[in-house]
């Protein structure tokens, strides 16, 4: 008896937790990955969340959903309980998001940085970070004394090696002797760990500290060593006020107001998004200062052209680590060898972890 | 690459700082467990104490007060879990995972309004001297209080578990708290005052995180550091001296790892993220092969409830 009074004591409060009420009204749905005090990744989309609220459209929000299991079963809440729109936000979600979607064909889905699309309710959605990636390249490039770049790693996913690539060849460019040095943390998120990963960089020769992970402790590390450092997924100067040259900083608000809306309004198509610098969903911090006004005038200039498109981070010739060709010369990347990256450009030391 | 003999200097230096937290939240936990109590709630504690003592600093703008505070905040969550176990003689196990899962959620809505402040610079000691002598510089000199105190705790933790009254209490109630009862000592008293130490330990533990390794707040930011702690105290067998030792070969190797990395060794990455793992605790099974000396130390009846028949 007791035991069945306990089983429904915990139903009701799992009910309770992820409840939602269930009017007529039009709802959407987050769900993130992260706690959406992590002043990176899941802030940003939290903003995002607060945009569209801020434009009159009913959200809920359920913060550190594991990817797995339990995020089917949450995304599958969210769809019972009346939403018309749901934003799975990190990319273990794929799967999750696709087979929910099966079973909710009037419930429209937003899957962030997947490939997916197993119905026609599903849209996924990201953003060329990369071209962030560059301007922080160009500016590493040209600040660095020592030609060492410190590179700290999370996974290694098209996403991450994206990145340091787009980094590498724009350092190259403007500095033909630099040198990336990359550590893997296989986290996306332990401070201590990742300020040691700057520590060890910084001891062995980097003067520019570059992060694919989301706390704020790399660039506190560089701050107290009197090196420089870039923010990551949001603008974190106030923790390293000298030594952030720059943020990339992901804008969500802009896109998730745009599909609310559609949605809301019945014109929300099935799509693959991917924007950049033009649309805004990539943005750069306020540069420092201490890179003094002609380069900061540069970058500028940089960030202009590859918004308008005038230039591409992946412009041909680029070879792999071997001296293969990848892209020939005159061309530039197509999307889907970017979407795939899985091997370093020339310059870049040591092996992808397989 | 350099391989100097003042840029090993300034590695030690580094990996003494990183096993901070372990050897605090361990030294704790060893207290706990000698006196038959087993509390999982290490992490839960920790990240508490990360908390209270970023808040602290934040209001008050006190680093004392902030340490103090961060203790105090570990007692009295463990005050909760004492209070569950020893008065209510709930089960230790379930108690100390719901003490972690309490422990987390806590500090981040707790915490929701100090992310993204900047921390306060932790004054360090002798940083004159780190400069100025070559090696042992870096090693010696240049530290927050809390790391020196951390490296004095194993030392006076077994001198207090070996050579005190207090200890051979301790150790009586954790062994056999029957014959130590009928003894006339206080069994639950004696366990209260052990589990309430562990906490105090667990929140400096988590306070050092948040106020002088990564001086900021953010969530789970001590990142599974407690459930390492308490598998050092279980891999150390339950010997303070070991615990330093295995967060030494723990910390050093995460360390040594990330740096095999920057300088380009071709060793697969995975493999060398685990190595801090395996190597922990080849070292400390063949340092304490001494099966005799296992059974010296294993608190007999950890994890067991004891209740005093009236």
């Amino acid at each position: 008896m007791y035991k069945n009074f306990f089983r429904y004591l915990i139903s009701a409060i799992f009910l309770l937790g992820f409840s939602v009420n269930s009017n007529a009204d039009f709802k959407v749905g987050f769900v993130y990955v992260g706690p959406t005090g992590d002043h990176g990744w899941t802030f940003q989309h939290h903003e995002g969340r607060n945009a569209v609220e801020a434009a009159g459209i009913k959200t809920t929000f359920v913060e550190s959903v594991p990817e797995g299991a339990d995020a089917e079963r949450v995304i599958r809440q969210l769809a019972q309980s009346g939403h018309d729109l749901i934003f799975t936000t990190s990319f273990g979600y794929m799967d999750p998001t696709n087979k929910v979607a099966k079973d909710f064909p009037n419930v429209k889905f937003e899957h962030a940085t997947g490939y997916k699309r197993e119905h026609s309710n599903v849209s996924t959605y990201s953003a060329r970070f990369y071209e962030g990636r560059t301007l922080l390249g160009h500016i590493a490039g040209k600040m660095t004394k020592t030609n060492t770049i410190g590179y700290i790693a999370s996974f290694p996913i098209p996403e991450v090696i994206r990145g340091i690539n787009a980094m590498t060849l724009a350092a190259q460019k403007v500095n033909p002797n630099i040198k990336t040095k990359i550590v893997w943390v296989f986290t996306w998120y332990d401070p201590g760990k990742e300020a040691e990963a700057a520590q060890a960089l910084i001891d062995q020769g980097a003067d520019v500290i570059m992060q694919h992970t989301d706390s704020t402790a790399p660039v506190q590390t560089a701050e107290k060593a009197g090196v420089w450092s870039f923010g990551q997924a949001s603008d974190m100067q106030r923790f390293a006020p000298k030594s952030i040259l720059t943020s990339i900083i992901d804008d969500w608000a802009p896109y998730y107001v745009e599909r609310a809306i559609a949605a809301r309004d019945g014109t929300w198509n099935q799509q693959d998004t991917w924007h950049g610098l033009k649309e805004g969903m990539v943005a750069m911090g306020p540069y420092n200062s201490a890179m003094g006004a002609d380069l900061v005038k540069e970058v500028e200039q940089l960030q202009k052209d590859l918004a308008s498109g005038k230039v591409h981070s992946f412009t041909g010739p680029i070879y792999d680590q071997k001296g293969n060709i990848l892209v020939a010369e005159g061309k530039v990347a197509d999307d889907g060898m970017l979407a795939g990256m899985s091997v370093y450009v020339k310059g870049v030391e040591g092996d992808i972890p397989k | 690459m350099s391989l100097d003999i003042s840029f090993i200097g300034i590695l030690i230096g580094s990996i003494m700082a990183s096993s901070v937290p372990l050897i605090l939240a361990a030294s704790g936990e060893l207290i706990t467990e000698r006196s038959g109590v087993l509390n999982l709630g290490v992490e839960g504690m920790m990240i508490i104490g990360a908390i209270s003592g970023f808040a602290l600093m934040v209001i008050t703008d006190n680093l004392f007060i902030a340490i103090v505070g961060s203790m105090l905040s570990g007692v009295i969550i463990s005050l909760i879990f004492g209070f569950l176990t020893q008065s209510l003689l709930t089960n230790h196990v379930a108690t100390g995972l719901a003490l972690t899962i309490f422990g987390i959620g806590l500090s981040a809505m707790l915490g929701k309004n100090f992310v993204g402040i900047p921390g306060k610079e932790f004054p360090i000691l002798f940083s004159s001297l780190r400069e100025s002598i070559p090696f042992f510089g870096p090693i010696l000199f240049g530290h927050s209080i809390v790391l020196y105190f951390a490296f004095a705790l194993p030392f006076l933790t077994n001198y207090f578990l070996k050579k005190t009254k207090l200890g051979l209490v301790v150790r009586a109630v954790g062994d056999s708290p029957v014959s130590a009862s009928n003894q006339g000592i206080n069994v639950i008293l004696v366990r209260y005052c052990c589990i309430l130490y562990g906490g105090a330990m667990c929140g400096l533990a988590g306070a050092y995180l948040s106020l002088i390794y990564t001086p900021q707040w953010i969530e789970n930011m001590t990142a599974g550091r407690g459930w390492i702690a308490l598998a050092l105290v279980v891999f150390a067998t339950w010997s303070p001296i070991k615990v330093l030792i295995g967060a030494l070969i723990f910390g050093g190797i995460t360390i040594l790892q990330l740096h095999m990395q920057a300088i380009g060794f071709r060793i697969p990455v995975q493999f060398l993220s685990a190595l801090p793992y395996l190597m922990t605790i080849i070292v400390l099974v063949v340092i304490s092969r001494d099966s005799r000396k296992i059974k010296l130390n294993t608190p007999t009846s950890l994890g067991r409830i004891f209740y005093k028949e009236k």
